[in-house]
C-alpha cells in the first residue's frame, strides 16, 4: 500500500493510510529520501497511527529512515505509535533511540519547530 | 470446534495477512487489545523468518484447551535449511546477517509457550502458544 507523501512548507507529511508489508516500508524509505532531495525539506513526519503491528523489521527500517534522512539534512519524528503497539516493541526489546518521536501529528509538528534549525517554517 | 486456519507463506504480503488472520482468531477467542497486538506481532516475526530463511512455508492458527486453560496455538513450518546452532539462534541480537536478531528470541517474549524443532537441511517448525488470562 503506496504512502501518500505531503508537503507543508519545508516539511514532509507521510501519513500511513493501511498496514504495510515489509516491501512497502521499503518503498516509503525510498520515496522519502527521493523527496526530500527534490522538495529541500528539512522535517519529515511519520505518522503511523493506523499501524497494529510494529515488529523488529518496522523498527529497523523506521531508523534506518531517520538515520538516512538526517544525513541528507533533515530531522524525522515518528508519530501516532498506539499504546499496544507501544506495549509489544517494549516487550521485543525494540526502541527507537535517537529518533524524534511525539505523540500525534500536532506535537509532531510542534516537535520540529524546537529543534534547532535554521529558517525552518511550516507553510501555512 | 478443531478448525484451524492456514496461511501460506511466501513474500511479505503473507506476513501482513497471517498477524491479521492470528489476530482475528484471537480476538474471536476473547483476547482484549494489548494480547492481540503481542499476538499480531509474534507472528510477524516467525512468519518472517519463515521468508527470510526458507522462502516459504505455512502459518497454522488455531484455538487450544488446556483443562481450564484456553489460547492460541501458532505453528510457522517451513521446509527451508532449517537452523544449525538453534542456542544461538535464540540470542537476542544475533542475527545471521538479515535481520536485527530480534525475531525468534522477541516472539518467544511475546508468547506464553515457545518450542523449535529444527533439522538441518529439512526445516523448522515454531510452535508458540498464547493463553487466556
Amino acid at each position: 500500500m503506496h504512502v501518500p507523501i505531503l508537503k507543508q512548507g519545508d516539511c514532509l507529511i507521510a501519513s500511513v493510510q493501511s498496514v504495510l508489508s515489509d516491501a512497502d516500508l521499503l518503498q516509503l524509505r525510498d520515496d522519502l529520501a527521493d523527496r526530500v532531495g527534490q522538495f529541500r525539506s528539512r522535517g519529515v513526519i511519520i505518522d503511523v497511527t493506523v499501524l497494529d503491528v510494529i515488529d523488529s523489521f518496522a523498527t529497523r527500517t523506521l531508523r534506518a529512515v531517520a538515520h538516512m534522512l538526517k544525513l541528507r539534512g533533515a530531522e524525522t519524528v515518528i508519530v501516532g505509535i498506539q499504546p499496544d503497539v507501544a506495549f509489544a516493541m517494549v516487550q521485543l526489546g525494540l526502541t527507537l533511540e535517537g529518533i524524534g518521536t511525539a505523540l500525534d501529528l500536532e506535537e509532531g509538528l510542534a516537535y520540529l519547530d524546537h529543534v534547532p534549525r535554521k529558517n525552518l517554517k511550516h507553510g501555512k | 470446534m478443531e478448525n484451524e486456519t492456514r496461511v501460506a507463506i511466501s513474500s511479505s504480503a503473507d506476513i501482513v495477512t497471517a498477524r491479521q488472520q492470528g489476530r482475528a482468531l484471537a480476538d474471536e477467542l476473547g483476547f482484549d487489545g494489548s494480547d492481540l497486538t503481542v499476538i499480531a506481532t509474534a507472528i510477524s516475526e516467525v512468519a518472517r523468518n519463515v521468508v527470510m530463511h526458507a522462502k516459504q512455508g505455512e502459518i497454522l492458527l488455531r484455538a487450544v484447551q488446556n483443562g481450564n486453560k484456553r489460547g492460541i496455538k501458532v505453528i510457522a513450518r517451513d521446509e527451508g535449511s532449517g537452523i544449525k546452532n538453534v542456542e544461538k539462534a535464540m540470542q537476542y541480537g544475533y542475527s545471521s546477517g538479515k535481520g536485527l536478531g530480534v525475531g525468534l528470541p522477541g516472539a518467544k517474549w511475546l508468547m506464553d509457550d515457545f518450542e523449535i524443532e529444527t533439522q538441518v537441511g529439512e526445516g523448522t517448525k515454531v510452535t508458540m502458544i498464547k493463553w487466556l488470562k
